[in-house]
């Protein structure tokens, strides 16, 4: 089979210079995150030439001053928690609303009304959620991860709802006769059961988090605490016009993503299909 | 059994639709209620009734923002899949390392759209008209992001990069649906190239066409880090996505009634859309 399948060379070509358009960027901002300001001449090749020395001063001085291991925590942790929560309770809310929605008027309309919470825009909210967490206290992390877990509620709910109907109910009933309940039966059987729609949600809600900018800004404003993006916001003024340390700052603050897209890219791509699809 | 059934049902799903409701729907029902004030976020207000919806449709500042949000959604939203389905029919056909191009392709993606901006916005700023200069193009030899006329080109560039990674993974899952057996059929046929594509390949892959738009549309008339990155609205106010108004004027403009009206226009829009969208492409396959 493989031998009967010619390679098409040009396409081939165009898509190796197509790369240049991702690939330069990202080159770009590796080389000027390890230069010293007084090699970067106005010059093209000034600029993009390499490095005269490979040191990791920019990144020590843009670590002190983003405070990055600080921001690099708040991030993982607003991510992690947010994530966990999102496979308990969305899980569980597809479950509740999946199984009832067909034949109780009540579930379809809850149903309805979450997945309905799609379409508003944070715009809309962000003003009265400002308020709303100063008010009760939430004007941090935990604030912002509860956002979360309602932002991402409509789509996740969805997905598993769906992931539901191709899951027998006879298969709860079999553990229904053996006298366990709907709630031991749920942790037992359908949610181990639904795991690739949790690896689906996981990785969509991981992506979603770590990169957002707008909730933690309106949220976190007054709290002196940082995610990554939030970071490179905020100092976007100390940096000056010293762009080796900001570029430095701005790879430092890719390099974690970069990783985890490394490692797990066969996953995060399914996951990003199926999420766009279903 | 039946009732443990029932009641754990019900005990999941009233404290999860509480919380819901508590940082969905309050917050919704609230900004409705703020946008008939003239509250400014801090202090004592009067309501006003309709006069911040009267005075939303004669204000300039918001119509222009309104008016290049939906010029950039249109545009990025041709442009991000035009080339994507290039792309997507590119790495789907007969090539080597299929999954490494695949996986480097879809990088732009994953990274945070606040960095990607800011590193774009030195690239616009110096290195372009560096280049333009060495090849010597004058019209490119100033920023473009400092010419009221072109940034949004600059805004544009940015969205369609990281949004072509996505549309191109969504349209090879689409093209992988079609079985081989349908182009060799077509083959006879006579349908190659273009035609293929036009009569084959395309109406096939009409329902992932579908998703592309409404998800394209709907992040673009969003936008907001980009914008945040890379011009903060300027210059001259010629890139103030709805998103950025909303969020500059309200939250630290003294604003909030006036632009939690904008903010309630803007969701209908946005409802709008997506439902003249959905049931748009809902006819369109049902005609094929």
């Amino acid at each position: 089979m493989i031998e009967n399948k010619k390679t098409n060379w040009p396409v081939m070509a165009l898509l190796i210079l197509g790369l240049s358009t991702i690939a330069f960027p990202l080159y770009m901002t590796i080389i000027i995150a390890f230069k010293q300001p007084s090699e970067m001449t106005t010059s093209i090749s000034g600029i993009l030439s390499l490095p005269q020395h490979w040191s990791l001063d920019n990144f020590r001085e843009a670590m002190r001053v983003t405070d990055f291991w600080h921001s690099l925590l708040n991030s993982l942790l607003i991510s992690v928690v947010t994530v966990v929560l999102s496979l308990i309770i969305h899980s569980l809310m597809g479950y509740a609303l999946g199984r009832n929605k067909a034949k109780s008027k009540f579930y379809n309309l809850v149903y309805l009304f979450i997945v309905s919470g799609m379409f508003v825009p944070f715009a809309i909210l962000m003003m009265p959620l400002a308020k709303q967490t100063a008010e009760m206290g939430l004007g941090n992390w935990v604030g912002v991860v509860l956002l979360y877990v309602v932002f991402y509620m409509p789509m996740n709910t969805m997905l598993y709802a769906g992931y539901l109907v191709n899951i027998p109910v006879a298969l709860e009933e079999a553990a229904r006769v053996d006298g366990a309940s709907t709630w031991r039966t749920y942790w037992s059987i359908i949610f181990p059961v639904m795991k690739p729609m949790h690896a689906t949600v996981a990785v969509l809600t991981a992506l979603a988090v770590w990169n957002d900018v707008m909730t933690p800004l309106v949220i976190m404003a007054g709290s002196g605490q940082n995610t990554l993006p939030l970071a490179q916001l905020n100092f976007q003024s100390q940096f000056g016009t010293n762009y080796n340390l900001a570029f430095a700052s701005y790879l430092l603050s890719l390099i974690p993503i970069l990783i985890f897209y490394i490692i797990c890219q066969k996953q995060i791509l399914n996951g990003v299909v199926n999420g766009a699809v279903k | 059994m039946k009732n443990d059934r029932k009641r754990t049902f019900l005990l999941i799903t009233i404290p999860i639709l509480a919380l819901f409701i508590c940082f969905n729907t309050i917050p919704l029902i609230r900004g409705v209620y703020y946008s008939f004030t003239n509250f400014k976020g801090f202090g004592s207000y009067d309501w006003v009734g309709l006069r911040n919806y009267m005075d939303l449709f004669t204000d300039s500042r918001v119509g222009k923002s309104y008016l290049f949000t939906f010029k950039l959604a249109v545009i990025s939203t041709i442009v991000t899949n035009v080339i994507s389905l290039m792309l997507a029919l590119a790495l789907n056909s007969k090539i080597r390392a299929k999954s490494f191009f695949r996986g480097a392709y879809f990088l732009p993606n994953i990274l945070g759209s606040l960095v990607v901006g800011y590193i774009f916005n030195y690239f616009f700023t110096y290195i372009l008209p560096a280049m333009a200069d060495m090849a010597g193009i004058d019209s490119l030899s100033t920023s473009i992001l400092s010419n009221p006329n072109r940034a949004w080109i600059g805004v544009m560039i940015v969205c369609a990069w990281q949004a072509i990674a996505m549309n191109t993974i969504i349209y090879i899952s689409g093209l992988q649906t079609v079985p081989e057996d349908v182009y060799e059929a077509g083959g006879l046929d006579g349908a190659t190239g273009w035609k293929q594509f036009r009569y084959l390949t395309f109406p096939l892959i009409i329902p992932f066409f579908s998703i592309n738009m409404v998800l394209c549309v709907k992040n673009f008339l969003m936008v907001f880090d980009q914008i945040m990155a890379l011009t903060k609205g300027g210059p001259a106010q010629s890139t103030e996505s709805i998103s950025y108004l909303i969020y500059n004027n309200g939250m630290s403009g003294g604003q909030f009634g006036f632009q939690s009206a904008n903010a309630v226009i803007f969701f209908i829009v946005i409802v709008a859309v997506s439902v003249a969208q959905t049931s748009f492409s809902g006819k369109k396959e049902e005609q094929l």
